[in-house]
């Protein structure tokens, strides 16, 4: 009975994983809620608002993770439409370029910023160096163009691009109001999908902010755990992860709604084989 | 006069923002990397970092490192890949599974390293430890220590198993029943299945994928900066060092080296990961 002998196996490698993947969730969690004194208590995951260093290294964060989002659709999505649209050929290129941010490790980017940063003797070089926003989001707006291009490079190609630009443009359309009117209503879930993986890649981008010196919310939360108190630092960490899954979750909610389950399934993969953010 | 190119034109922007903004520190890293501390173009960065036995050593751990939670990440990733595509289509386990598998893949730095610590710490630190102690298994009198060299690769083996499980999936599911059944009919049995149609087929995609993972483990340095606050011997750790000037100054140049170096090694992975990808799509109609 071959069939019997798969089931056993299959129990076995399910609950490995079940209990490899849940012990450190289930654990962290049950962690942060230990009051000070004994008991459960919500006082650790309020420390982004309670706590005044991680409040502040959050709205950073935050600032940077906006205007990084902001910046890498108005790049991206023109780029896209137009490969599409008048150059597919160079689409290989613009493969091969987004691969670049994957093959060049964070710490290697950071180590030619950091040279940059102790040479800055120019006017532009002090200036981009002078807050975290301005040093950080060009760069980070390099590290979310990967995600950010196969997130779009997917949603156009799932619709019938030419026949909608070229209907939009034949009614008297002007390009702009193509872009917004046409093009961004259909590809919604793609731009809204690496818009939010863009989010949860600067929350939780450490190397660079770190070896610049910049205090983001990843580097307090190391900060803080160093000082001892090890149940906030963990309550900020369930709850940093529970909003980059929340995330995900909607991305493949979304996409699974609009292509179906199997399109959903697609597309989440293809999301995700370009490596960790944030490793 | 020809115009130039539209086509130049309209990627024109996402070009000179990837020259600027991309090019620049790797231009800084290359030159950094050839020019010494009091100036003038030099190989002796380069080659410091081959004499010097600390960077030799850092660089066999990387790799040593990297090959393991690449190694452990690929098989029982494929195991527990195999699983999910073997159940049925519509059991539910299936749809949790992979979904978690794209999410769990994402976990990782900082929020992955405190969880950890949660369950691994040291004893009335880590609940996961202290719940095998009362079973009678003491982890860390044993010799095991999740601030470790050792206790960063379970960290990682964190995030490359559900990423093979991602990777490998399609393939598995290119394998069809129907050679299977094939197999079957003329006799083969399982094993002889495995070894020369199931094995074969697999082989460059599992072998493409464990690049990719050894790739993202090299690359890395969050977690590792969040678990040891950079006290470990891998490269970046070296590179971040030789920045920071805690333990030599004027080292910038040998880091900029290593971290051109740690390019190189990437760079390598990926063709290789490339060029398996196109021998795994072979059987993907």
């Amino acid at each position: 009975m071959p069939r019997q002998g798969i089931r056993w196996w299959r129990g076995i490698v399910l609950v490995v994983a079940a209990l490899f993947f849940l012990a450190p969730v289930v654990s962290a969690i049950a962690f942060a809620l230990e009051g000070n004194h004994g008991g459960v208590s919500f006082a650790n995951f309020g420390a982004f608002v309670t706590n005044s260093g991680v409040r502040s290294a959050l709205l950073t964060s935050l600032e940077i993770g906006g205007l990084t989002m902001a910046i890498v659709l108005i790049l991206m999505v023109p780029t896209v439409v137009f490969v599409r649209l008048k150059a597919p050929r160079l689409s290989l290129l613009l493969d091969s370029v987004t691969i670049l941010p994957i093959v060049i490790p964070p710490i290697v980017l950071a180590a030619g910023l950091a040279s940059l940063q102790s040479g800055a003797g120019t006017f532009l070089q002090k200036s981009l160096f002078a807050s975290p926003l301005s040093a950080l989001t060009p760069f980070y707006v390099i590290l979310a163009m990967p995600f950010v291009y196969r997130s779009l490079d997917t949603g156009v190609r799932a619709i019938d691009l030419r026949t909608l630009v070229d209907a939009a443009r034949g009614l008297g359309a002007g390009w702009t109001r193509v872009m917004l009117s046409v093009v961004l209503p259909n590809i919604r879930t793609a731009v809204l999908g690496g818009a939010f993986l863009t989010l949860a890649l600067v929350l939780g981008e450490v190397v660079i902010s770190k070896i610049l010196l910049y205090t983001t919310f990843p580097v307090e939360i190391i900060s803080v755990g160093q000082q001892g108190t090890a149940g906030v630092p963990i309550a900020l960490s369930v709850e940093s992860l529970l909003f980059t899954w929340l995330v995900l979750l909607l991305i493949s909610f979304l996409g699974g709604k609009r292509r179906g389950r199997t399109g959903g399934v697609r597309r989440r993969l293809r999301l995700s084989t370009t490596t960790t953010p944030g490793v | 006069m020809r115009r130039p190119s539209p086509a130049v034109l309209g990627i024109a922007p996402f070009v000179v923002y990837v020259l600027i903004f991309l090019g620049l520190p790797l231009y800084e890293v290359i030159t950094g990397a050839f020019t010494g501390s009091a100036g003038g173009t030099t190989f002796a960065n380069v080659s410091t970092t081959f004499n010097q036995p600390q960077f030799l050593q850092s660089f066999k751990e990387s790799i040593l490192l990297s090959l393991w939670t690449a190694g452990l990440g690929a098989g029982f990733g494929t195991w527990l890949a195999y699983a999910i595509v073997t159940s049925r289509a519509t059991s539910p386990l299936r749809r949790i599974a992979s979904t978690s598998s794209g999410v769990l893949a994402y976990f990782a730095g900082v929020p992955l390293v405190f969880c950890m610590e949660a369950a691994y710490g040291s004893p009335g630190a880590g609940i996961v430890t202290d719940l095998l102690g009362h079973l009678g298994v003491h982890l860390y009198a044993h010799g095991f220590n999740i601030v470790s060299i050792f206790g960063l690769g379970i960290c990682y083996v964190y995030f490359q198993v559900p990423l093979m499980v991602i990777l490998i999936t399609p393939a598995l599911e290119g394998l069809l029943p129907q050679w299977r059944e094939a197999a079957a009919g003329l006799g083969a049995t399982s094993w002889r299945y495995w070894r020369h149609i199931g094995g074969p087929v697999l082989t460059p995609a599992v072998l493409g994928s464990f690049l990719l993972l050894f790739g993202n483990a090299f690359a890395a340095y969050a977690t590792a900066l969040a678990l040891l606050n950079g006290n470990e011997n891998l490269v970046p750790s070296q590179i971040d060092f030789a920045l920071s000037g805690n333990v030599l100054v004027n080292q910038t140049g040998v880091g900029l080296a290593l971290g051109l170096e740690m390019v190189v090694v990437v760079g390598v992975v990926m063709v290789c990961y490339a060029l398996l990808s196109r021998r795994a799509n072979r059987w993907n109609a």
